[in-house]
């Protein structure tokens, strides 16, 4: 089937070696040991580290983009909030506090996990279980406290938006950290589980900092 | 490696036989088989409703559908084959691919694959049985408000549309981080990021653009249900809200999806250019860098399809010069093959003439792209048969005319089998010139001012002639599209047998038998350059040291793919299998109940605690072999 195409072309081939024949690894020359390297690896030596971190793109562009949807319904508004009354200070900024600090336990845990040291690691994963429930009790009271419902208005529905957003996170992250905790106890372990805590507290860290720009938009972005 | 390892290690790696064992597999040859497959039945079902369109529109007054009917068809037409078909099947063929041409034997996260595979499939079906007991969607595939909102179409069928949107778009999202994870870390030593082959990096390119893309949509959709369904006022103009936030929301999506859609069909390009002109690709630097450049302008042309709304001028200046410029990269690739072509020795066979009809096909919706970056022109055409026009030029050109030729390049690799080459060239010429009869009359039927999704025209207009004549040209791709299913179905018992390479490629997913064994590799390749099957064979040729009795397989360094740790991966399990049905409920149940989000839940978090908990006889057994790094 090549001889229109021949015609086609019409002028002469450049003299061109024939790639070599396409072979078979019939006969396999010396081998690449690799038994001896580690069953497992941390940070950007695992797979894992790659995936929590192709998660923390898609979330933050969702924030990103809530955040921008909430500049642009305000850029259209004549009076924002539009009730007139942005959420009171008090338990978002304690929540603020809490999640800050919980990012102290949170760097305890993965940094036993990366020394490998149980014992450390299941305290610290209780730890910060502990404040889990704490900002999770008070980002209900701060729901109480936002001045406005979902239904009220545009304003409304962007601020529970990014606010139901973020619990989201919150709730679930504090459930997938409860297993892992769990796993720790009870077993079977392996010490590759060592890598899971210590994606779980880079993903943690996800989660307290796109708190910030989240809190500064809901809490500042009414008033002023 | 002896038979008995070869046998050990097809143990190892084969999925559980029975009826309960479908439901477990996480093979990736497996899953990315039924993801092909699921994705044509769609393709298949959305030809259809293209073909009951025209012979409603064939004739002045057509009384084949009303227009209520004719609603519904042409939004699941559009849905299906945007989120159902283009860019699903591109992630299909990926899943398959990708681990045989980096010399991987299994994607990073085979239960995710699964899992993902089962929420798509489960949220293609809800659209189709909703659209059987008449609640399919009708407010067109981009469901803009205040058309979708709960004032104009009151009722479940935005919602199904809504959730719809949910399901697929939560199965590319996991599918990219498969495969961004797959390529990064599974690569076979040796094969650094210079050595990828040109399909694995459009894959890369799209999987990462796909993590930037989707959420939009996801959002404007999970907005869109909530307005419908708990009275929020995201566009709601009456309570501050805004009607252009969707249009914004969903293009930055949108725009990026065309490319979700023409990119990987990119690297199918590379592939069989390379194969069928029995050469490297020329300029492959070049290649790299122009698939970059568009995945990133991509970004940056959203607003090109708002040139009707009353953004600022200087805005839609910006936007006119980004999509002129998208030209580049695209011309870049473009000049690279014909340089491959011209230079290289070329051997007509099937995949090659769908891969030459691209040139013939995308150039022309190219060039009907750049009349419609044009504001004046645009706001002239806009919402006529000229754009329905320039749309499918663009698609089929950039992604089904290269897919059909990926799917007779990679056929005998996924069967063992050679496709018809007879029938091939029957399929190729009745689709090419099908779709020109179809898609060129409506150019000038848009220019003459028939606006799209209109049921029916008087006779006056004077359309008559040329509808008849697109509806011919359906019919042409209909017959074409049952040529290849007969072709399939045929070859795939009857066919040649293929062998490991019939057409004397060069990357690696040829260098094993066809079909793959199910751990790809009998042994794990040591990679020294592009084209490996092209080279003489050097030393180190293979990795040794890796168990065959588990499922461990190497990985490497990002950049330079350096052996680095042996992995050992999850074992088949039906949990991916249950979380999906669970979140199917949880779906579906918060389409009927705002409360389904929070019982549905519990079910969810059930099931996917199970498929994370270890087997206790598996995980003491790797604890036994683990070496600590």
């Amino acid at each position: 089937m090549s001889e229109p195409n021949e015609r086609q072309r019409g002028h002469a081939q450049p003299a061109r070696p024939e790639p070599p024949e396409p072979h078979a690894p019939m006969h396999p020359g010396a081998g690449l040991d690799v038994a001896s390297l580690p069953t497992f690896g941390f940070g950007q030596r695992s797979p894992m580290w790659w995936a929590t971190l192709g998660l923390i793109a898609i979330e933050s562009t969702v924030f990103a983009l809530t955040i921008m949807s909430y500049f642009y319904l305000r850029s259209h508004a004549n009076v924002w909030p539009m009730t007139g009354m942005p959420p009171d200070l008090l338990w978002g900024s304690l929540n603020t506090v809490i999640l800050v600090a919980s990012m102290v336990p949170n760097q305890l845990a993965k940094k036993a996990a990366e020394r490998m040291e149980l014992g450390p690691v299941r305290l610290w994963m209780v730890v910060c279980l502990l404040f889990s429930i704490a900002f999770l009790v008070v980002r209900g009271l701060e729901f109480t406290a936002l001045n406005t419902r979902w239904d009220s208005d545009a304003y409304g529905s962007v601020v529970w938006m990014l606010i139901g957003l973020h619990t989201t996170h919150l709730a679930t992250d504090t459930y997938d950290s409860a297993v892992l905790t769990v796993l720790t106890f009870t077993g079977p372990f392996e010490s590759k589980r060592f890598v899971d805590v210590s994606e779980n507290a880079a993903y943690w860290y996800f989660v307290v900092l796109s708190w910030i720009p989240i809190y500064a938009v809901v809490y500042f972005g009414a008033r002023y | 490696m002896t038979v008995r390892d070869a046998e050990q290690l097809e143990a190892t790696w084969r999925d559980p036989p029975g009826f309960f064992g479908w439901f477990c597999a996480i093979n990736h040859k497996t899953i990315a088989k039924r993801f092909m497959i699921t994705t044509f039945v769609f393709f298949v079902l959305a030809g259809l409703l293209a073909l009951a369109m025209r012979l409603q529109l064939a004739q002045p007054n057509g009384r084949v559908v009303g227009p209520d009917q004719y609603d519904q068809m042409f939004t699941m037409h559009g849905s299906t084959m945007m989120f159902l078909f283009a860019v699903p099947v591109m992630q299909a063929v990926a899943m398959y691919l990708v681990p045989l041409m980096i010399g991987a034997r299994s994607v990073a996260f085979p239960r995710m694959n699964a899992f993902a595979w089962w929420i798509f499939t489960m949220g293609g079906i809800m659209l189709y049985v909703a659209y059987f007991l008449d609640i399919g969607p009708d407010a067109g595939w981009f469901a803009y408000v205040p058309l979708s909102g709960p004032q104009y179409s009151p009722g479940k069928r935005v919602d199904v549309w809504a959730q719809m949107i949910t399901f697929t778009e939560l199965a590319a999202l996991m599918e990219a981080i498969v495969i961004i994870c797959t390529i990064l870390k599974m690569r076979a030593p040796g094969m650094t990021l210079n050595r990828m082959p040109l399909f694995v990096w459009t894959m890369l390119a799209t999987s990462v653009m796909v993590l930037f893309a989707m959420p939009a949509v996801m959002l404007a959709s999970t907005a869109l249900i909530c307005d419908r369904l708990v009275g929020t006022h995201f566009y709601n103009p009456g309570e501050g809200g805004d009607a252009l936030l969707w249009q914004h929301l969903f293009w930055f999506f949108g725009h990026p999806e065309v490319y979700l859609i023409f990119i990987p069909p990119l690297g199918f390009m590379s592939s069989i250019i390379a194969t069928f002109t029995r050469r490297p690709v020329v300029g492959y630097p070049a290649m790299v860098l122009a698939l970059i450049a568009t995945a990133f302008l991509a970004f940056g042309l959203w607003v090109h399809h708002m040139f009707a709304t009353n953004l600022p001028e200087l805005g839609k200046t910006f936007f006119t010069a980004a999509s002129l410029m998208i030209a580049i990269p695209t011309a870049v690739q473009i000049f690279c093959w014909i340089a491959t072509l011209g230079s290289g020795k070329i051997n007509f066979k099937t995949p090659l003439l769908f891969v030459l009809a691209f040139f013939v096909i995308l150039l022309a919706g190219g060039l009907t792209g750049l009349m419609l970056a044009s504001v004046s022109l645009d706001v002239q055409l806009h919402d006529t048969f000229f754009v329905v026009a320039h749309l499918h030029y663009v698609l089929f050109g950039g992604g089904v005319f290269p897919l059909f030729g990926a799917f007779y390049y990679w056929f005998p690799k996924f069967t063992g089998r050679m496709l018809n080459e007879r029938l091939g060239r029957w399929q190729f010429w009745l689709f090419f010139i099908g779709f020109n009869v179809t898609f060129f009359p409506m150019h000038i039927l848009g220019l003459q001012g028939m606006t799209r999704r209109i049921y029916t025209y008087p006779e006056q207009m004077g359309w008559g002639g040329m509808n008849l004549t697109a509806t011919v040209g359906a019919f042409m791709i209909a017959a074409s599209v049952l040529l290849f299913i007969v072709n399939v179905l045929v070859s795939r018992r009857h066919g040649e047998p293929a062998g490991a390479n019939p057409w004397g490629a060069g990357t690696l997913e040829w260098s094993m038998a066809s079909p793959p064994p199910a751990g790809n590799f009998e042994r794990v390749p040591v990679v020294h350059g592009r084209y490996p099957l092209w080279q003489p064979m050097q030393e180190p040729s293979h990795v040794t040291g890796l168990d065959n009795d588990d499922r461990v397989v190497l990985v490497t360094t990002v950049a330079d793919a350096l052996p680095d740790h042996r992995m050992a991966l999850p074992t088949p399990s039906p949990w991916p299998f249950w979380s999906a049905v669970a979140t199917t409920i949880f779906f579906i149940g918060s389409i009927v109940t705002p409360w389904a989000v929070v019982w549905g839940s519990v079910p969810v978090a059930i099931a996917a605690t199970l498929w994370f908990w270890p087997k206790r006889a598996v995980a003491e057994r790797r604890a036994r072999v683990e070496v600590r790094p």
